[in-house]
């Protein structure tokens, strides 16, 4: 049963195990656990990064493709949701259209890209990412009759979904819409994760390995390559512009800084390489320690500075403006400690 | 059997203005093990990557049972039959010794992957891959990565895999180079065991003459990229052509 629901990849370290079930009980039960509108916000953008950074990990872990457009993707799915709900009005068929419509079109973008791409050297996909995502980020905010621009677009979402909907209490936390909204972002999240999950494991997920680890051997046994790459693509862009549309539904928002731009580019591969690249499990891993980090550490180093403001030279470094540079020194000793990320490490080095 | 299994007809690669292959015309009939000699850079290896697709040929054709697969893509020539082993071992590093050889049965399958089963759960497929692995001595190593495995055991997955896409033509490139004299054998006898089922064609590059004498049908060979001589084993070996061109030394050395 167990063994179904994760598809054979057990953690395979009693650590990992542990952290995992952690992870899953703290998210699944985060509106009680924690209450307050922050630890919520925390809890939902862990959850999208998860499958965000997990569909990344398909293409760059499993099958050894670099792509810069991955955000281009997730946005694609958010501006899809954000679009239809200005357009058809509030409702969930507004939702559900442009979620569909969302990861049909990044399915397609990439397919595209992939064509033009992919039959020759790897080194000029990543760049013709590069170029795609960069030229989508400045066609949004130059379309600003549509897109809203740099401004971004303000909508609304089912009356179901919204704290105004209010029906009850219970363990001292008021039932809203707004829980009902987290439980939609944590179920489908959860969903999709399972999803990838199987992916990777099943026989299209074994001969992306193949061709991550000798794409020239996998051709000569007969598999088509291209095909296997291309599809992987596709499926990528898909989840990631589902877990856009997961994350518009949520913000009740969209902008090209929330959805579109390059340092959530470069989050994710933090998040990557951090959590194991290669391990579904890393994505988990890596999303939640990151993000955690992304909304904790300032607070944390405040406090800290704080405490210890009699010393010298101290609680300068441990300004909350420094935050990005202990980020930066997380990452750097996270890298040379666990070259196979948190996840490989558990795992028994490799 | 009859008409020939595989054909080179004109077979020619250029690599600037250096001829590897040059105008290589050859037919290989159903059944038979062809040994393919020759002196280092004669072309061998190069010609192997003409037949399998590796290279693009400059000229001339190559013809599988009848169909002339000169412009298919590497992965078509081997769906259609030929299988390769290569030189230069070339595996699946970071995977287990079954699943190297696992993806090769599954490539064998229907051509439609599921990416919604589990892999693991396909218990045919882990099976057939242990059957070859057996055949090699490989099965006791099957859980252990590749790059764990001594050379001469990665010589032998390299081996396994091309028995595993049980092809209409197996294409050795030096099977047995840098293997040790007790592990030699176990790839030998096995070649020897797919010339006895005399549907398979195999075409052999190898330097040792012990070899070639026990096994070969037929022999040609190969120098500066064209095709010298070809023949039956004992007469080519004979042949001045051969003496003069290259076999001299290493005839003396048997
Ligand atoms: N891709 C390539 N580009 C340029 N030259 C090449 C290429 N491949 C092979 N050659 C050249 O073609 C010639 C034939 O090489 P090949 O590897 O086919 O020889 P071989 O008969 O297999 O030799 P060996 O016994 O050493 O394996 C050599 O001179 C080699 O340098
Ligand atoms: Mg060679």
């Amino acid at each position: 049963m167990i063994d179904t629901i994760l598809s054979g990849d057990r953690p395979r370290s009693m650590t990992l195990a542990a952290l995992l079930l952690i992870i899953l009980v703290g998210l699944a039960l985060a509106p009680f656990l924690f209450p307050g509108v922050r630890s919520l916000e925390t809890a939902a953008r862990i959850c999208i990064f998860i499958v965000l950074v997990a569909s990344y990990d398909l293409l760059l872990g499993y099958t050894g493709i670099v792509s810069f457009a991955h955000t281009m993707f997730f946005g694609l799915g958010a501006y899809g949701v954000a679009l239809t709900s200005v357009h058809m009005g509030r409702g969930f068929d507004a939702l559900a259209v442009g979620t569909v419509a969302g990861a049909l079109a990044a399915a397609v973008l990439a397919f595209v890209i992939g064509l033009l791409s992919l039959r020759v050297r790897a080194i000029f996909f990543a760049m013709i990412t590069l170029a795609v995502a960069s030229a989508v980020a400045v066609l949004v905010s130059q379309l600003s009759q549509i897109t809203g621009g740099e401004d971004g677009l303000n909508y609304l979402i089912p009356r179901e979904l919204t704290p105004a909907f209010r029906f009850g209490e219970a363990f001292g936390v008021k039932l809203n819409g707004r829980l009902l909204a987290y439980y939609l972002v944590f179920g489908a999240c959860l969903l999709l994760f399972l999803l990838l999950l199987r992916v990777v494991n099943s026989p299209f997920g074994r001969v992306l390995e193949a061709i991550r680890e000798n794409d020239f051997r996998a051709e000569a046994i007969g598999y088509r390559v291209v095909a296997y790459r291309t599809l992987a693509t596709c499926l990528s862009a898909a989840v990631a512009a589902v877990a856009g549309s997961i994350f518009a539904i949520w913000l009740r928002y969209v902008g090209p800084d929330t959805t579109l731009s390059f340092s959530i580019m470069l989050d994710i591969l933090l998040m990557v390489v951090i959590g194991g690249m290669g391990t579904m499990y890393g994505a988990v891993i890596g999303a939640t320690l990151f993000v955690l980090a992304q909304n904790y550490l300032q607070t944390l180093m405040g406090s800290a500075s704080d405490a210890t403001s009699a010393l010298p030279l101290i609680p300068d470094l441990l300004s909350p403006d420094r935050w990005m540079l202990w980020l930066g020194v997380l990452f750097v000793l996270s890298v040379y400690f666990f070259p196979t990320g948190i996840v490989g490490r558990l795992r028994g080095a490799r | 059997m009859h008409h020939p299994i595989l054909e080179t007809a004109g077979l020619t690669v250029r690599f600037g203005g250096h001829v590897a292959v040059d105008a290589v015309s050859c037919a290989f009939k159903a059944g038979e093990l062809t040994a393919i000699v020759g002196p280092n850079g004669a072309g061998k290896t190069t010609y192997f990557n003409l037949i399998s697709g590796q290279v693009a040929a400059t000229a001339g054709t190559v013809t599988l049972a009848g169909d002339d697969i000169t412009r298919r893509s590497v992965s078509q020539r081997c769906r259609a039959g030929l299988g390769r082993a290569f030189q230069l071992t070339n595996l699946f590093p970071r995977l287990s010794v079954l699943e190297n050889v696992r993806l090769v049965v599954q490539a064998q399958g229907t051509g439609r992957v599921s990416l919604l089963s589990m892999a693991e759960r396909d218990t045919d497929l882990t099976d057939t891959a242990m059957q070859v692995l057996r055949r090699v001595r490989l099965d006791d190593l099957a859980g252990q990565t590749v790059a764990e495995l001594s050379h001469g055991n990665q010589r032998k997955l390299e081996v396994a895999i091309l028995v595993a896409l049980n092809p209409r033509v197996y294409m050795f490139d030096e099977p047995t180079a840098g293997m040790s004299v007790d592990e030699a054998p176990v790839v030998l006898d096995l070649i020897a065991e797919l010339k006895r089922d005399h549907t398979r064609t195999v075409l052999l590059v190898e330097h040792k003459m012990d070899v070639i004498r026990t096994l070969a049908d037929r022999i040609i060979v190969l120098h500066n990229g064209a095709l010298v001589a070809d023949g039956e084993p004992a007469a080519v070996i004979a042949s001045d052509v051969v003496q003069e061109a290259y076999m001299g030394k290493d005839l003396a050395d048997v």
